[in-house]
């Protein structure tokens, strides 16, 4: 038997991975796809600040540098923010790699094309490991607690702990990797318009001079993310006069946030517990912070030979003091931003200073963007109802 | 009452999983269905990014 097992080899995974195995205890993550990190889930940004959690990231896991975002209101009127810090878009497919090289350095094994087909449970209730498929050929690993980082896309999750998506708290998404598009390349584009992206918005996050991943999620509906593409890109020739070299697809959490993400021998963490950030629906840090928050509880459970539901809520207690509360309080952001009209988002782009959108970004200054919001007498009914 | 999945246009994103409530579809090679679990909801048909899943209620 091993100390723990991983399903799913995506930052949430192969992170948690590399603390326990740091920490000295055995550890086995399965991956379901051919190849970690493909196809890709995101837009692969992720802001240069986050390097203190997965540490230095390095050179060929990085498409481009970006110093800022341009956000584009529905008049076509944009707002350029610069970070202090700035952010990279990634290669995932390199960068994912990367992480799981990571994990088995510090003595991980981890697995692809690895199917996890079902849990093993003993009499007592207690999650002891998973049934799976490698090649045809079907096998089980015994564990002592079972770690679920399978993104949203898995139904363990469901059949554990009742946890699921609310499809009014997910974004419908496609994305399109272009190459010959014609964009300023070391700013993420963010265009916010309620005909073209509804609840949502329209990304191009470029990867280079003339390549980027051009994305657009939406609130499910019967009208789908490719037809309201198909008019972005009548309005954007510069872009869609590019070639489609990829495309990708999926539902992205932007809320309902996870109360309680264990049970006896079993830990939900990452975008599998919802773990995304509401408002720009970015998943990466949040997937590499509870995945090592997670190691860091079970490794205390684990030396304690108790991985009882009430030492592993500890995880909960922590999740939620740390990343949960500040989660919380970005979903009613959006929550508010989703009420403003196209004529409401002119009026902010044109109300905002850059510094302002540099605030939201992190997610929190709620006070700020009421302020905001003030300066402009049709915004002010928002406003209150922010504060 | 039919669910019905277009796998020429499915991109095994596994969309229609993240949102089930019952836990009755479950990605592999291409999106599989427990019709004893399935309730027709017609959630996943909701949230396909691009038209696959087609689910004529009841």
């Amino acid at each position: 038997m091993i100390d723990a097992v991983i399903v799913g080899a995506g930052p949430a995974g192969t992170c948690c991975a590399k603390k326990l195995a740091e920490a000295g205890f055995s550890v086995k993550v399965y991956e379901k796809r051919a190849e970690i990190g493909a196809p890709k889930r995101c837009g692969e940004g992720l802001s240069e600040a986050s390097q203190n959690f997965v540490g230095k990231i390095p050179e060929r896991c990085i498409a481009q540098r970006m110093k800022g975002a341009r956000l584009y209101a529905p008049n076509g009127r944009y707002l350029d923010a610069i970070l202090t810090e700035g952010g990279f878009i990634l290669e995932r497919k390199v960068f994912d790699k990367w992480l799981a090289e990571e994990a088995i350095k510090a003595g991980a094994s981890v697995q692809a094309n690895t199917f996890v087909s079902g849990l093993l449970k003993d009499s007592k209730g207690y999650y002891t490991g998973v049934k799976g498929e490698f090649m045809g050929n079907e096998f089980e690993e015994k564990a002592r607690v079972v770690i679920c980082a399978t993104g949203a896309e898995s139904p363990i999750r469901t059949q554990v702990l009742g946890v699921y998506s609310k499809v009014n708290l997910v974004d419908s998404c496609i994305q399109y990797e272009m190459t010959n598009v014609d964009m300023v390349p070391d700013m993420i584009h963010i265009y916010l318009s309620n005909i073209l992206a509804p609840r949502g918005y329209v990304w191009v996050f470029p990867k280079g001079e003339h390549r980027a991943n051009v994305g657009l999620g939406i609130v499910p509906q019967e009208k789908k993310p490719g037809a309201y593409m198909e008019e972005f890109f009548k309005e954007h020739p510069e872009i869609s006069k590019g070639s489609i070299i990829e495309v990708n697809a999926g539902c992205v959490p932007v809320g309902g946030l996870v109360k309680d993400m264990v049970t006896n021998g079993f830990v939900l963490c990452g975008e599998a517990a919802n773990h995304v950030n509401p408002i720009h629906g970015g998943g990466i840090k949040e997937a590499v912070i509870s995945g090592q928050m997670a190691a860091d509880v079970i490794g205390e459970c684990l030396k304690k030979n108790d991985v009882s539901k009430t030492a592993l809520s500890k995880y909960n207690d922590d999740w939620w003091e740390l990343r949960g509360n500040h989660l919380k309080r970005v979903e009613k952001l959006r929550e508010t931003l989703e009420k403003l009209s196209d004529q409401d988002l002119n009026d902010l782009v044109d109300a905002l200073k850059p510094e302002d959108i540099i605030e939201f970004a992190r997610g929190a200054k709620l006070s700020i963007l009421a302020k905001v919001l003030m300066r402009k007498p049709r915004l002010v009914g928002i406003a209150m109802h922010l504060l | 009452m039919t669910w019905i999945i277009n796998i020429n246009k499915c991109m095994r994103c596994g969309g229609c999983v993240s949102v089930c409530p019952t836990a009755a579809l479950e990605l592999r090679d291409n999106v599989i269905r427990d019709e004893k679990l399935c309730k027709l909801c017609g959630l996943c048909d909701q949230a396909c990014p691009v038209d696959a899943i087609k689910v004529n209620k009841p």
